[in-house]
C-alpha cells in the first residue's frame, strides 16, 4: 500500500558495517526494492541486496566477437573481394598481416560495449531521481551510508517502514519525495 | 559537515598504503578542494603558461608547416623520418605508464596505484593526443587524414592491410578511444561528489552533466566494478600491443638496426619505463604544491622508482642483445649499423643515451636515492631525455647509413623540428595542468575505499 507522492523511505547511517548490516536486516525483513547508496563500491554489500548477476560479461563478450568478425571480415573483403592487388604473388587472403587488426577492433568493440553496457544497466544518464530530494544526500558521494526502501515494494507501508528502519540504529530517517 | 572529525580512526595496518588519520570526509575535502575552493597556487599558474606559450611557438610551428609543407623539417632524403616519428615513439611510451597502472596493477590487485592512477590515466590521454599530431603533421597533408581509413571512396582506393603503419592507425586510434573511456568511466563516481561538493551553480550543472547522474546506488557500484576489471582486461592486451605494433613500424622493414624479432618487447619495456619516468615528474611537484604527500606517499615513489630500475634493466639487456645479435648474427649490415651507431657521426646521441638510460638509472638501486623526490625527480628528467635520444638513435642513425655509402645522408633537426617538439610538451602541460585544475587529480573513491574504515566488520558480514 505505496502512499502517493513518496518514493521510499532513506535511513542514513555512519560506516559501511551498519550499512551492510541494515541492508541484510531488511532483506531479512522481507522487503526487496530497497537500495543502498554509497562513496565507494563496497563488496559485502554486493552480497547482502544479493546483486551479483549481471550481464555486463556477456555483453561485453558479444561485443569483442561482434569486433572481431568485423575487424576480419573488413580486411578480407577489401583485400580479396573489392580491392584485390598482386603484390610479388602473394596470396590475396595473407590473414596473418589481418590479425593486428583483427585483435585491434576486437578490443575496441568489446570496450565500447563495456562502457555502453554499463550505462545502460545502470539505467544512466539519469537527469533526475528522487533521492536527490533528500537534502542529506548529498553526503552519500562523500562520507555517508543510507539504505532507501521504495515504495514499489509489496510490504511498503510508510509509517511501518520508517518505524523499522528507525529500529536499525540510523543516525536519520527520512522520507524520500517522488 | 564537522561532526566527521569526531569519528575515531582506527591505527593503520602495517601494510597500509596512504598516511594515517584520514576519514572519508577528509580525503573527499582534500581532492576536491584543490578543484573547488583551494586558491590556485602561482605554480599552476607557472606551470600552465609555461605549458600555453610553448602551445603558441607548436601553433607557430603548425601554421608555418600548412604553408610552406614539410620541408621546413630537417627530413631529407635518406632520413624521412626525423623528428616526427622519434617524437612519435617518445610521447606514444610516455602514455603507457597510464595505462599499466590504471588496468595491469588493477589486475595484479596493488592497491597503491589507487592514488595515482586517475593523473597517470590523464596523462596518458594527453601523451597520446601529442603523439598524433606527429604523424598527422609528418602527411604534410594532414587534412586528408581520412584516407587512411578504409571508406567508400570515389578514388577507387583502399588502405594496404598488409602495412604495419595502416596496423599503426588501427592501433593507436583504438588506444586512445579505449583510454578515454576507462578514464572517463573512473571519473563518474568522482564527478558526482563535484557535483554534490559544489557551490557554484555553473559548476554544479556542468559536473551534474558529466557525472550523468551518478548516485552511488550498490547496484550501480556493482555493474561499475564489473566493468571496471573487463575493461582492465581488455586494456591490458591492448597496451602492450600498441608498442608492440609502434615496433613494427620498425621491425617489418629491412633497414639494418631495425629488422629484429625482440624490438616488441623491448619496445614496451621501453615504454613503461619513460612512462613511469613522467609519473614522477608529474607527481612529485604536485604532491608538494598541493601538500598531497600524505596520498601520494614516499611509497608510491620508491615503488615507481623500483619499476623504473626493472625495466630499465630490460632496455639495458635489449641494447646489449642487441649487439650481440649483431656480432653473431654475422649480417655485415647489421654490424655496420651498429658499429656506426657507436662511432659514427651519431656518436655523441648513442653514448649520451647509454648514460642516461643504463649508468645514472644505477643510483635508483638507494634506498637513500630512491626516498629522495628531488633525485628521483632529476633522475627522472635523466630517464626521459634518455629515451628520447634511444627513439632517434634507432630512427635516425639507422635510415642515415643503411646498405649503399652512396645513398647515405646526415640528419640535422631544424629550429622548426625544436619547435614542434618542445611545442608538444607545450599542448601536453596545457592540457595536463588544465586537467588538475578542473576535476580530481586522485581517484576520490578508489582511496575512500583504502582506508581502514572501509572494511566491513566481522559482524556485519554474517
Amino acid at each position: 500500500m505505496s502512499q502517493p507522492g513518496i518514493y521510499g523511505v532513506m535511513a542514513e547511517f555512519d560506516t559501511a558495517s551498519a550499512l551492510v548490516s541494515a541492508a541484510r536486516a531488511a532483506r531479512a525483513q522481507g522487503y526487496r526494492a530497497l537500495d543502498a547508496y554509497s562513496p565507494f563500491p563496497i563488496e559485502e554489500l554486493t552480497d547482502a541486496l544479493h546483486l551479483h548477476k549481471n550481464k555486463l560479461p556477456l555483453i561485453v563478450l558479444a561485443g569483442g566477437i561482434l569486433g572481431g568478425l568485423t575487424g576480419f571480415f573488413l580486411q578480407y573483403w577489401i583485400a580479396v573481394i573489392y580491392f584485390p592487388i598482386n603484390i610479388g604473388g602473394r596470396p590475396l587472403n595473407s590473414w596473418p598481416s589481418f590479425i593486428v587488426i583483427t585483435f585491434e577492433l576486437t578490443i575496441l568493440f568489446a570496450s565500447l560495449a563495456a562502457v555502453f553496457g554499463m550505462l545502460a544497466l545502470c539505467g544512466l544518464p539519469m537527469p533526475y531521481h528522487p533521492v536527490f530530494n533528500v537534502s542529506r544526500f548529498s553526503a552519500a558521494s562523500r562520507s555517508r551510508f543510507f539504505l532507501c526502501i521504495e515504495a514499489a515494494d509489496p510490504l511498503f507501508d510508510a509509517a511501518k517502514t520508517r518505524e523499522f528502519l528507525g529500529s536499525l540504529e540510523p543516525r536519520e530517517v527520512s522520507d524520500v519525495a517522488s | 559537515m564537522a561532526d566527521d572529525r569526531q569519528i575515531v580512526v582506527e591505527e593503520p595496518a602495517p601494510g597500509e598504503i596512504i598516511a594515517p588519520g584520514y576519514t572519508f570526509g577528509t580525503i573527499t575535502d582534500q581532492i576536491a578542494s584543490v578543484v573547488l575552493t583551494r586558491r590556485t597556487p602561482l605554480f599552476w599558474f607557472a606551470a600552465f603558461g609555461l605549458g600555453g606559450s610553448l602551445l603558441m611557438i607548436f601553433l607557430l610551428a603548425v601554421t608555418l608547416l600548412m604553408a610552406k609543407g614539410v620541408g621546413i623539417w630537417g627530413i631529407r632524403t635518406p632520413v624521412m623520418w626525423g623528428f616526427a616519428i622519434t617524437n612519435f615513439v617518445w610521447w606514444i611510451g610516455i602514455g603507457h605508464a597510464g595505462t599499466l597502472i590504471s588496468a595491469i596493477l588493477l589486475l595484479l590487485n596493488q592497491r597503491w596505484r589507487n592514488s595515482i592512477n586517475r593523473f597517470a590515466e590523464a596523462m596518458t590521454l594527453f601523451a597520446v593526443a601529442c603523439a598524433g599530431m606527429f604523424p598527422l603533421l609528418h602527411m604534410g597533408r594532414p587534412w586528408l587524414f581520412y584516407w587512411m581509413l578504409p571508406y567508400p571512396n570515389t578514388m577507387a582506393i583502399q588502405p594496404q592491410f598488409r602495412s604495419p603503419l595502416v596496423w599503426d592507425v588501427f592501433a593507436v586510434s583504438t588506444y586512445a578511444t579505449v583510454s578515454l573511456l576507462f578514464w572517463y568511466v573512473g571519473l563518474m563516481p568522482d564527478l558526482g561528489t563535484l557535483r554534490d561538493r559544489t557551490k557554484n551553480p555553473i559548476g554544479r550543472a556542468i559536473y551534474g552533466i558529466m557525472a550523468m547522474g551518478w548516485r552511488g546506488s550498490a547496484r550501480h557500484w556493482s555493474i561499475f566494478e564489473t566493468a571496471s576489471l573487463l575493461l582492465a582486461g581488455v586494456a591490458t592486451p591492448l597496451v602492450l600491443s600498441v608498442h608492440t605494433v609502434v615496433s613494427f613500424d620498425f621491425t617489418i622493414a629491412i633497414v639494418p638496426g631495425w629488422h629484429s624479432t625482440f624490438f616488441p618487447p623491448y619496445f614496451v619495456a621501453g615504454a613503461i619505463y619513460s612512462g613511469f619516468a613522467m609519473v614522477l615528474a608529474l607527481a612529485i611537484p604536485l604532491r608538494s604544491v598541493y601538500g598531497l604527500q600524505g596520498l601520494i606517499t614516499a611509497k608510491h615513489l620508491d615503488n615507481c622508482g623500483k619499476i623504473m630500475l626493472a625495466t630499465g634493466w630490460i632496455v639495458a639487456y635489449a641494447y646489449l642483445l642487441e649487439l650481440f645479435n649483431a656480432w653473431y648474427g654475422g649480417n655485415t649490415y647489421e654490424q655496420a649499423a651498429f658499429w656506426h651507431r657507436m662511432t659514427g657521426p651519431y656518436a655523441f646521441q648513442y653514448w649520451s643515451l647509454v648514460a642516461c638510460n643504463i649508468l645514472l638509472l644505477q643510483i635508483l638501486w638507494f634506498k637513500r636515492v630512491r626516498s629522495s623526490p628531488t633525485l628521483l625527480f632529476i633522475s627522472s628528467l635523466v630517464v626521459l631525455s634518455g629515451m628520447w635520444l634511444e627513439r632517434y638513435m634507432i630512427i635516425v642513425s639507422s635510415l642515415a647509413q643503411d646498405f649503399l655509402p652512396s645513398s647515405w645522408g646526415i640528419f640535422q633537426g631544424t629550429r622548426w623540428d625544436w619547435a614542434t617538439y618542445l611545442g608538444t610538451i607545450g599542448l601536453f602541460l596545457f592540457l595536463f595542468f588544465l586537467f588538475v585544475r578542473a576535476l580530481p587529480m586522485i581517484s576520490i573513491f578508489e582511496v575512500r575505499a583504502m582506508l581502514p574504515q572501509a572494511k566491513v566488520s566481522k559482524e556485519a558480514e554474517r
